[in-house]
């Protein structure tokens, strides 16, 4: 049987590293790699509580796998869209170093 | 331990590992998204030890297949072998994010730790657990207003890619 427990850290962990990713790169490429990173932990932890909880009172739930699916199509959309900004952002700017996008900065 | 426990070690250190190169790897982008591919697949055996059959086929395919794909297909598009840039100007705020990253990360290990919250032995699942007829009766009886929105936000989506990918609105 796994240990559940630590499919919950594996998820923290994973989350923790894509959050460190986003935070101290500047190739928007990476950032967005990072992002994914961030819902497949998110996903993780979700898998994992459909197990743990795979029947309420004799009813089966799925409810969890359900969600994952939804995570993965909004990622699926948040990187097509992500991937058209970072190709705008490409064309005007010659660069994909997030530190150079600084017109909105005070 | 038994085979499946041995088993999640393996794939997890293997994810984690992966992971961290991915974010770590300052010169090639490539390399970064090769380690991504990794990591997903990584994820999908663990789903497979978690009996979530279909949903590991689709993690293997939509990110494996599809979405580090299409990283490396705008790597390609730009020409970004390598990612050499001047150092940066904000290392205390970055270092302060790291600080507080891992120290949230410490407190959510510890907490595990202690709580005896998660059951240890899960009882066995149903008969047909995370197979696509329990998972799509799912999606279209209780769900099915879900997945209405998730096609209006995939339309969304394709419009939005092809607007900002198009040279010239005119």
């Amino acid at each position: 049987m796994l240990p559940l427990d630590h499919v919950i850290g594996l998820s923290a962990i994973l989350f923790t590293i894509g959050v460190l990713g986003v935070a101290t790169r500047r190739n928007l490429i990476v950032i967005l790699m990072s992002i994914e990173l961030m819902l497949n932990a998110a996903n993780l932890a979700f898998v994992g509580f459909n197990r743990i909880w795979s029947q309420v009172e004799g009813v089966p739930a799925i409810d969890g796998h359900v969600f994952v699916l939804m995570v993965i199509a909004v990622a699926a959309a948040e990187v097509a869209v992500g991937l058209g900004i970072l190709l705008s952002m490409f064309r005007n700017r010659d660069s994909v170093n997030v530190e150079e996008v600084n017109l909105l900065k005070w | 331990m038994t085979v499946e426990a041995i088993l999640f070690y393996v794939f997890g250190i293997l994810a984690v590992v992966s992971a961290l190169g991915m974010v770590l790897n300052i010169r090639n982008t490539v390399a970064s998204a090769m380690s991504l591919v990794v990591t997903m697949v990584s994820l999908g055996a663990i789903y497979l030890l978690l009996e979530a059959y279909l949903v590991a086929v689709i993690q293997i395919m939509v990110y494996g297949g599809a979405i580090v794909v299409l990283f490396l297909f705008v790597v390609m598009l730009l020409n970004l072998s390598t990612d050499e840039f001047p150092p940066g100007k904000q290392r205390v705020a970055k270092l302060a994010v790291v600080i507080v990253g891992v120290a949230i990360l410490a407190q959510v290990l510890v907490a595990l730790g202690q709580a005896p919250l998660l059951v240890a032995q899960p009882e066995a699942v149903p008969e047909g657990f995370g197979g696509y007829r329990q998972l799509g009766l799912s999606l279209y009886t209780d769900y099915v207003l879900l997945v209405e929105m998730v096609s209006l936000l995939l339309l969304a989506a394709i419009v939005g890619a092809l607007i900002l990918a198009k040279r010239k609105i005119d």
